[in-house]
């Protein structure tokens, strides 16, 4: 038998959460003020949730490694956020969210969980507006609406190319308030390096004090992980440089199971490498593709400038391949893309490693319709031009005035170059229906946990994700646990030596935290040569050259040995300096690095286990005539869960897909 | 002015070095050569620890995250200004190309009293949490509010109230002001939900609230120099501060606790 239960409710796809969500055990107010729970990351998801649980009642205790919650890397989200509101009238609707989400992830993601998402994707949007959010708006003062990748309707919410940071700025002050009110304690420049189990159940987590260096323990009735994804396995992401798996990788060791790690996002508009010195890639915004053409020239090595080459000498290839889709294809389609042609010899700039987004025929239809709207009769090319950037420069001037930074181009003036970049990851802990890991009482919220994007996400529903976990569903479905803990602590209530009366004093306590300490000390005794940096280095161009864009079997199978020998050669040869008792940011990288290491076999392990391709998932034996993925069905229709054993050795569990509502078929963008 | 692409630079970097916030600090001298002018400035930093960590010397800390000009962490205070010589960019998307070969670049943490250091370059900046958990917010629980769309919201209340919201906290502004003011800070949040309908129920009491912290924290006052807006990345506007001392008028004469 399995060992892993989805607990998706029974029912129609339509009732599942209703009904779910009204019968299920609650936990009465006085009872959540002795319930102590732990968040770990305050992104969209841990800072939603933590105000929300702070709200009902519970006792929360909010960590984060940066030196504000308001910092975490939700901010850089530049696009928007998706909900099936309908408000333009397009066709819109909770089925068409749930069937284009399935669709686009590739037939890998639950049904059951995708519904619910787009269920409370339209309760997210009003809360936001609610707490003072500034989403776009029209002119008449309804809210604006733009396209994504992967949907033929407009139902992205946005603000300028800065949505996640003012929906995070939103749960923030959510949060803030509740701080402010003593409900929560805030934990900043805290890092998670374990957690505390007693007798297979969570109790706490240990944390380093980033600023002190000091060990310390924490006790909780449930531990919430909503530390984000591990695009930084790769070096180069578009993640935050702090952005790691430490908090996920501990738990996996401690009995929390790995779903479908390898499924990996390469996001196609980033901006490209520009040299051996790089730190991180920037992304451009899927939303440059509403208004964005994606091109390369049709000869091979066209040295010429992009201005140069004459319309007819272009090959817009996604157009061309797509028709229904064009640019707006979701994102492992787009990314591919420009991987084969790049691969093919139509590259552009300096490494021949860039296609082209244009934004010149769109510019001039705006500027077109402004001149109608201001009644200019005839205008010149140039004035046509000049309105047109001002259309252009208020959707998206930040994203424009960010890539004339990092490049030094007027992308105004000149196409911009773009190449794919690592972005987010689909896989992640697996949790059931409650969001609950397989190890009691611990659960993961948003890009920590694997489960609504199957192997590819649709631009803008990351945040959905995020909020949806933490202001709408974990609010109800941590009762269900939490409700059993009233039951037991009741039980054991004249017990001398019980849970609630031993806390922190619980020898487990005491047991894990030697142990990180441990580490931490081995670290700064190893003495060797070489600095963290470049072992992470070294691991990212492993990741990206046989578990990146296109994998085979070759590849991931070096890669695997590769991994290993740098893990020993880590472990022996790194050098950590200063001491354990103070801010070291080098020390607390160190640890980062040590887990993305063993992440990376895994990741290569499920990379080759899985015989097909799916989404984000490309295995070159694996394609179709026209180089479309090729998935196998028959035989991968399920949750690949890793359940680790010891050392390089994992166990494999499935949780079989059931698709009962969506006709599983070859995804087209045709 | 700046220089051209596949450039490399010989510079001197004089470094603010800060054991912990009870230490004495001082300036430490490096040259590096072969910088390229399409780093980064924080990649710079990172090629400089690099070399100390080879040398077997401690590597300078400094707080940096999202490297994309948004998340607000980086705080560098280059050759007298915060986020260094260009306006409107974060320290971690300033480039090298705005520097030329030969340059001396004296880096220091930001210099306010409510931000004290905690080691080298990186300081203490809850004092700004603080301000917010006392009144930033609207005071809506998580729950079913009504549609977004039933209050209208022109959209030049909510473009202004967006520009006020850009601010991404990072302190700038304070270590521009010869009085370490976070006046530009508070108003910022104080404007963006003083503009919108959301904000008004508790409108009067936030104002109030927020600058009361301020105060608290041991930030000075604004004495109108405008440092604050020239280096703010965000190009947060000194209206807000004009704002926020009228609804702070406003609400001392007429809100009753």
């Amino acid at each position: 038998m399995s060992k892993l239960d989805s607990k998706i409710p029974e029912g129609a796809i339509d009732q599942k959460w209703t009904k779910y969500r009204s019968t299920v055990a609650l936990v009465n107010p006085s009872n959540k003020r002795s319930l102590e729970v732990l968040v770990v990351g305050s992104g969209l998801a841990g800072a939603s949730a933590a105000a929300t649980l702070a709200e009902m009642g519970y006792k929360v205790k909010v960590f984060c490694f940066q030196d504000s919650p308001r910092r975490a890397h939700s901010i850089a989200a530049q696009g928007g956020i998706n909900a099936a509101k309908n408000y333009q009238n397009d066709g819109d609707s909770t089925y068409r969210l749930f069937y284009d989400t399935i669709k686009g992830g590739d037939y890998r993601a639950r049904e059951g969980n995708v519904h619910r998402l787009a269920e409370v994707s339209s309760s997210i949007i009003d809360q936001c507006v609610a707490q003072g959010v500034p989403l776009a708006r029209e002119y008449g003062g309804l809210l604006s609406n733009r396209s994504f990748g992967g949907t033929q309707v407009q139902r992205t919410f946005y603000a300028a190319g800065q949505t996640g940071q003012q929906l995070l700025l939103g749960a923030y002050s959510a949060l803030q308030r509740q701080v402010g009110s003593g409900n929560v304690e805030l934990c900043a420049r805290h890092e998670m390096l374990d957690v505390v189990t007693i007798d297979g159940v969570t109790r706490g987590i240990i944390a380093r004090n980033l600023v002190t260096g000091e060990m310390e323990k924490h006790f909780g009735h449930a531990v919430l992980l909503c530390t984000g994804g591990y695009g930084n396995v790769f070096y180069l992401s578009t993640n935050a440089m702090g952005s790691n798996v430490t908090a996920a990788w501990k738990a996996h060791k401690k009995g929390a199971f790995f779903g479908n790690p390898c499924y990996t996002q390469i996001h196609p508009t980033c901006i490209p490498v520009s040299g051996d010195h790089q730190s991180k890639l920037t992304l451009m915004s899927e939303s440059l593709r509403n208004d964005g053409r994606i091109w390369v020239p049709k000869k091979k090595d066209d040295n010429r400038k992009a201005t140069d080459i004459p319309e007819e000498e272009r090959d817009y290839y996604l157009e061309r391949r797509y028709p229904a889709f064009g640019n707006l294809v979701p994102r492992d389609v787009a990314s591919r893309g420009a991987k084969e042609r790049c691969d093919a010899g139509y590259g552009v700039g300096n490494s021949k490693m860039a296609v082209y987004l244009d934004f010149a025929f769109n510019t001039a239809r705006y500027g077109r319709t402004e001149a109608t709207k201001r009644n200019i009769h005839n205008p010149s090319h140039e004035e046509i031009m000049k309105m047109g950037k001002e259309v252009v420069k208020e959707k998206y001037g930040n994203l424009f005035d960010m890539y004339q930074q990092i490049t030094g181009e007027n992308p105004y003036e000149v196409p911009m170059r773009i190449y794919p970049a690592v972005h987010y990851t689909m896989g992640g802990l697996w949790v059931d229906y409650n969001l609950m890991t397989t190890v009691k009482g611990l659960y993961a919220l948003g890009e920590a946990n694997f489960s609504d994007h199957g192997a590819n996400r649709l631009g803008a529903s990351a945040l959905m994700q995020g909020l949806a976990d933490g202001y709408y569903v974990i609010p109800y479905t941590l009762g269900v646990y939490l409700s059993t803990e009233v039951t037991r602590m009741s039980a054991e209530k004249d017990k001398a030596d019980s849970i609630e009366k031993l806390k922190t004093n619980h020898p487990a306590f005491e047991k894990a935290l030697n142990e990180q300490n441990d580490i931490i000390n081995k670290f700064l005794t190893i003495n060797g040569t070489k600095s963290v940096e470049s072992f992470h280095k070294r691991l990212g161009l492993i990741m990206w050259n046989k578990c990146g864009m296109a994998r085979n079997k070759q590849g991931l199978t070096e890669a695997i040995a590769e991994i290993q020998a740098l893990r020993k050669e880590f472990w022996s040869d790194v050098r950590v300096l200063g001491t354990a008792n103070e801010f070291n940011p080098d020390l607390e990288k160190a640890g980062r690095v040590a887990d993305f290491i063993e992440l990376g076999e895994l990741m290569c392990k499920d990379a080759l286990h899985r015989e097909e391709s799916c989404g984000g998932h490309f295995r070159e034996e694996h394609q179709t005539e026209d180089g479309e993925a090729q998935r196998d069905d028959v035989n991968f229709a399920y949750v690949a869960a890793w359940e680790y054993k010891s050392e390089s050795n994992w166990e494999l569990n499935k949780e079989e897909l059931k698709y009962e509502n969506i006709k599983i078929a070859q995804r087209s963008y045709k | 002015m700046g220089s051209g692409h596949g450039q490399e630079l010989n510079l001197t970097l004089k470094v603010w070095r800060q054991k912990n916030s009870k230490a004495a600090g001082s300036f430490e001298t490096h040259q590096l050569t072969g910088i390229s002018v399409d780093m980064s400035f924080l990649e710079m930093f990172d090629v400089l620890n690099e070399k100390l960590i080879i040398e077997g010397k401690e590597a300078i800390a400094f707080d940096h995250d999202c490297r994309e000009g948004i998340c607000g962490m980086c705080s560098m205070y280059i050759n007298g200004r915060p986020h260094g010589p260009k306006d409107g960019v974060t320290t971690c998307q300033l480039h090298m190309r705005s520097f030329k070969t030969g340059d001396t670049i004296v880096v220091e943490p930001w210099r306010s009293g409510a931000f004290p250091v905690i080691k080298d370059l990186a300081v203490d900046r809850s004092a700004f949490d603080r301000i917010i958990a006392s009144g930033g917010y609207v005071s809506v629980n998580t729950g079913s509010p009504q549609d977004a769309n039933t209050i209208l919201i022109s959209k030049d209340a909510a473009d202004e109230a967006f520009g006020a919201a850009a601010c991404i906290g990072c302190g700038a502004c304070v270590a521009a002001c010869k009085n370490s003011s976070a006046m530009l800070f508070v108003s910022a949040k104080v404007s963006q939900l003083a503009l919108l309908p959301q904000g008004q129920v508790e409108r009067k009491a936030r104002v109030l609230k927020m600058v009361a912290q301020m105060d608290e924290e041991g930030f000075g006052n604004c004495t109108n120099t405008g440092a604050c807006e020239a280096e703010c990345p965000k190009g947060i506007s000194l209206e807000n501060i004009a704002r926020m001392n009228r609804e702070l008028m406003s609400a001392s004469a007429t809100y009753a606790k």
